[in-house]
């Protein structure tokens, strides 16, 4: 293993840049080392000056997610050594407008998440019921929505999604994924209320099945699937208002 | 986008284009929109199939002529591609089929392998159905 | 209450849509396209031919697969032609793609019906 590596990563200055260019900066090449080790290694001992985001350097918080060589990666759990000889190259995650250097403006899926209403959502009013009450599940039904519930909002799908970097408008992968999340929780019953909302033009129709959030994701939630199910579900609640009598829906 | 005037606490975020070649810089992506492509195929074949149907409607002599213009190598050639997009359309159908559907029987969900063996199978028994009603 | 919407209605036809072409075009394909053209099996004497296309099971059938198969397709080059060449007029597309659908239809209708 070589002694060094170097790190092709992408600047921006909003007060004197117009637009996005490289610095390069060589790192130790360590065998436990992560991108985010290198880039860290940038910032305390080579140039202050670079902004980028992380926290739990775990892969938990979702905080650190970049382009690298162009694929949305959580740096905290890419290694350098995968990428010797090098160059690597460290892009702001893809899709989202750029703050500075790395850091991205994530507003899009603030706005966004809340729409789906990710939250257990219950037909009794909160105040009314005993505050320490359990709501109990059985194994079957946590594992119905487990998967979807590992979601920790790093935002990877929607760099991968050619759909949403091309139509800002779509509701995203994870919003979607979470509202499935929530609608397979046995505690909820707010499905009628989150599908009004992903049955518009830029809920889940925009996707078209690429993939790539799926194939992206570290914790595996599979929002593709999620995505796909919630199209069906859409799909035969239509059927239904379609065919059903008023009174019986 | 040049900085104008303004505080320096402005946010001045850089929003990058998408190229239109966006699928040529990524196998998955490129495998994707030929996937997509298909669907051109696919309309091609139902206009194919449907002037096949109208020879047939008429006479011997329609239906030979058909088959002599379609023997043509440009139509050949052209239903060569098509086919090989009709299959990849196929394979990748079948391939997403169990990502799309959760399918539970007896309380445990069907391992993605049964529901692609599944639609194999399906594929065999109508393509035996087919050549069988047409060549008996 | 969920007011009525097509583009869900649209998606299912789509998926059947999908589904035969990937179970069904891969076998007429190479009979009609290739096989039989080209001489590598015979082709069906015509009388069979005419008497299975004249059944009217068979243009129930035709009609359906056909007509689904339309759908799915300009479903699916419409989504191609937002995203591949990010065309802007949205509207104008989808009125494109299923009016030739549509018209695709009519016409396969015509000649089932002729043929039959």
């Amino acid at each position: 293993m070589a002694d060094s590596i170097r790190l092709r990563v992408s600047r921006y200055r909003p007060e004197t840049d117009s637009g996005p260019h490289w610095q390069e900066y060589d790192v130790p090449l360590r065998k436990e080392w992560t991108v985010l080790d290198g880039l860290n290694h940038v910032k305390n001992e080579v140039d202050t000056t670079l902004s980028f985001r992380w926290s739990c350097r775990m892969g938990i918080c979702g905080s650190c997610g970049m382009n690298v060589d162009g694929e949305p990666r959580l740096t905290c759990g890419t290694f350098l050594s995968d990428y010797e000889p090098g160059p690597v190259t460290i892009e702001p995650l893809a899709n989202f407008p750029v703050v500075r250097d790395l850091v991205v403006d994530l507003s899009d899926f603030m706005k966004k998440l809340p729409r789906v209403k990710p939250w257990i959502i219950r037909e009794d009013d909160h105040r009314t019921v005993e505050p320490d009450v359990e709501y109990l599940q059985t194994p079957g039904q946590l594992d119905a929505y487990q998967q979807f519930s590992m979601c920790i909002n790093c935002m990877l799908c929607y760099a991968a999604c050619p759909v949403y970097g091309l139509d800002p408008e779509f509701i995203g992968p994870a919003a979607i994924a979470l509202a499935e999340r929530y609608d397979l929780d046995s505690r909820d019953v707010g499905n009628r209320e989150r599908l009004d909302v992903l049955i518009e033009h830029d809920g889940v129709w925009g996707c078209t099945f690429v993939g790539e959030c799926t194939r992206v994701c570290p914790k595996h939630v599979d929002p593709a699937s999620a995505i796909q199910r919630y199209k069906l579900k859409a799909a035969m609640e239509t059927v239904k208002a379609f065919l059903l009598p008023r009174g019986a829906r | 986008m040049t900085p104008s005037g303004g505080t320096p606490t402005d946010l001045r975020l850089y929003r990058p284009r998408i190229s239109t070649w966006w699928w040529t810089r990524k196998r998955s992506y490129f495998v994707f929109v030929m996937r997509e492509l298909s669907s051109i195929f696919v309309a091609w074949f139902v206009a194919y199939l449907v002037l096949f149907l109208y020879a047939v409607g008429q006479d011997a002599a329609a239906y030979r002529r058909f088959l002599d213009w379609a023997s043509s190598p440009w139509v050949t050639a052209l239903n060569v591609v098509g086919l090989a997009f009709v299959l990849l359309h196929t394979v990748t159908w079948f391939n997403l089929t169990p990502q799309a559907m959760a399918v539970r029987v007896m309380g445990q969900k069907v391992p993605a392998f049964h529901i692609v063996a599944g639609q194999y199978t399906g594929l065999v028994v109508v393509s035996a159905f087919v050549f069988w009603l047409v060549t008996r | 209450m969920t007011r009525r919407r097509v583009e869900p209605l649209v998606w299912l036809m789509f998926s059947a849509g999908g589904v035969l072409a990937a179970v069904f075009l891969p076998i007429l394909v190479f009979l009609f396209g290739l096989a039989f053209p080209l001489g590598w099996l015979d082709p069906p004497d015509y009388q069979h031919l005419r008497t299975v296309v004249g059944h009217p099971v068979t243009l129930v059938v035709l009609l359906g697969l056909f007509v689904l198969m339309l759908v799915h397709s300009a479903h699916r080059f419409r989504y191609t032609l937002y995203d591949g060449l990010q065309i802007k007029k949205k509207r104008t597309v989808a009125v494109l793609c299923y009016g030739t659908a549509i018209v695709g239809s009519t016409v396969t209708l015509v000649v089932l019906l002729a043929a039959a």
